[in-house]
């Protein structure tokens, strides 16, 4: 099951932060994370892209943002 | 549901026109009364307001800053319109009350926010320089304090009404401003007081000024721009981003200055700044380790609060409080040097802060 990184409810850097710690510990793989802000979201995406992992973005319907990050 | 819909402005392009936007009209807003190489200061001008409403008697800061209500109506109006308005808050709002207080103070002691801080490196302040060490040492203290799991909590969403408080007291302020207006020879309109000399005597019309605000906070909500975010970012994570919108606003600056004969180098004698070196440093530190355990800088607070993040918006009580204290208190700096009790001011909000960096451990 993929590891699920919820950062909901914080602020930057702790979402960037805690995702860079998970993908740094996955090495590649599939991680999720979950955002409840715009600036969270594209501060994740941006992250995880210049890290080389894929990014897609899943808008939900109460706000929240689940990001889906694949390193082959 | 994958999203669409592109936001332009928060692209390395979008972030590096966005600061080249707020630096040339800075550079215009001087040319058209605001202060020298204070322009668009967001904590000078937060303390103009505490001037203005009487909470601070120094005389010669009190102006009712219609850029500060802009850059909060200008976020609001822009995530209104792209739907990213969400009130929240609860995320340890007094810690927050006391890191805009300490902020403040800390910048009152350099006399500037890190906006100024570039805004003087371009006007030719040579002083600024210490000022920015100071800002980048204590934005670096506070990514030690990061990598250490200080956390100071979730945030939960709010009212309606919560998210929209602080763009109602702006709102409020402004109203207070047209009522009110200056009069000449005159300290006091209505409530409001006002200055007869000195920075704070000091603006553009009134049209300029808001309307530059409100351009500005709806481009900054856009892009996300925050001056200590840029140089976070970059010790964390090697992420240049915000930085490109940093650099961006100093260049600007630095040209539009040059071209309106506004770029005066030198160390002494610059507008609203001292020479006393080691409290530049350390007053900008002690205000950069706070922004950044507050997560933003005084500009990046207002900008939050617009989006209808309260615990941003208590930052930005506290430092209108911090700013009161700061004057009444003899903390804050003038153009002659430290006032009586700065140093104290260093040391007990450094005490503070350690205390707050090392009790948010998670």
């Amino acid at each position: 099951m993929n590891q699920t990184v919820d950062a909901r409810g914080l602020s930057c850097p702790q979402p960037v932060l805690m995702a860079v710690q998970a993908m740094r510990k996955a090495g590649s793989g599939a991680l999720e994370v979950v955002v409840d802000n715009e600036a969270s979201r594209e501060n994740v995406a941006r992250a995880a892209q210049s890290q080389g992992w894929d990014v897609t973005v899943h808008e939900m319907e109460n706000g929240e943002f689940k990001l889906a990050l694949v390193k082959q | 549901m994958a999203r669409g819909v592109k936001n332009v402005f928060a692209t390395s392009l979008g972030i590096l026109a966005v600061g080249a936007i707020i630096g040339v009209v800075a550079g215009f807003l001087q040319k058209f009364g605001n202060p020298a190489n204070m322009a668009i200061c967001v904590a000078c001008f937060g303390r103009d307001i505490a001037g203005a409403l009487g909470l601070h008697r120094a005389g010669v800061v009190q102006y009712m800053r219609p850029e500060i209500i802009g850059f909060v109506l200008g976020s609001f109006a822009a995530a209104l319109a792209f739907k990213e308005f969400k009130p929240s808050g609860g995320s340890a709002p007094i810690t927050r009350f006391v890191l805009g207080m300490i902020a403040m103070i800390g910048a009152l002691v350099f006399l500037g926010c890190p906006w100024r801080v570039i805004l003087r490196l371009a006007g030719g302040d040579g002083n600024a320089l210490f000022g920015l060490l100071g800002l980048v040492t204590g934005v670096w203290i506070g990514t030690l304090f990061f990598k250490s799991g200080f956390n100071l909590g979730r945030s939960q969403v709010q009212s309606m009404s919560t998210g929209l408080l602080l763009p109602l007291m702006m709102l409020g302020l402004l109203a207070l401003r047209l009522i009110f207006p200056p009069v000449a020879g005159e300290a006091q309109s209505g409530v409001l007081w006002y200055s007869l000399k000195g920075p704070g005597a000091a603006y553009a019309p009134l049209f300029l000024s808001l309307g530059a605000g409100l351009g500005i906070g709806f481009l900054a909500q856009r892009s996300r721009f925050c001056t200590m975010g840029a140089i976070r970012d970059v010790l964390l994570f090697n992420q240049w981003y915000l930085m490109t919108g940093f650099l961006a606003l100093l260049v600007a600056a630095l040209v539009t200055n040059v071209l309106l004969g506004q770029f005066n180098p030198g160390f002494e004698g610059q507008p609203v700044a001292h020479t006393m070196w080691f409290w530049n440093f350390a007053g900008m530190l002690m205000a950069g380790l706070a922004f950044a355990l507050a997560g933003g800088c005084p500009g990046r607070q207002l900008f939050m609060s617009g989006e209808g993040n309260s615990d941003a918006g208590i930052f930005v009580l506290g430092s209108i409080v911090g700013a009161g204290i700061a004057h009444n208190f003899g903390l804050a700096s003038s153009p002659s040097g430290i006032g009586p009790h700065g140093m104290a001011a260093v040391v007990i909000g450094m005490v503070v802060l350690v205390f707050i960096g090392v009790t948010n451990r998670k």
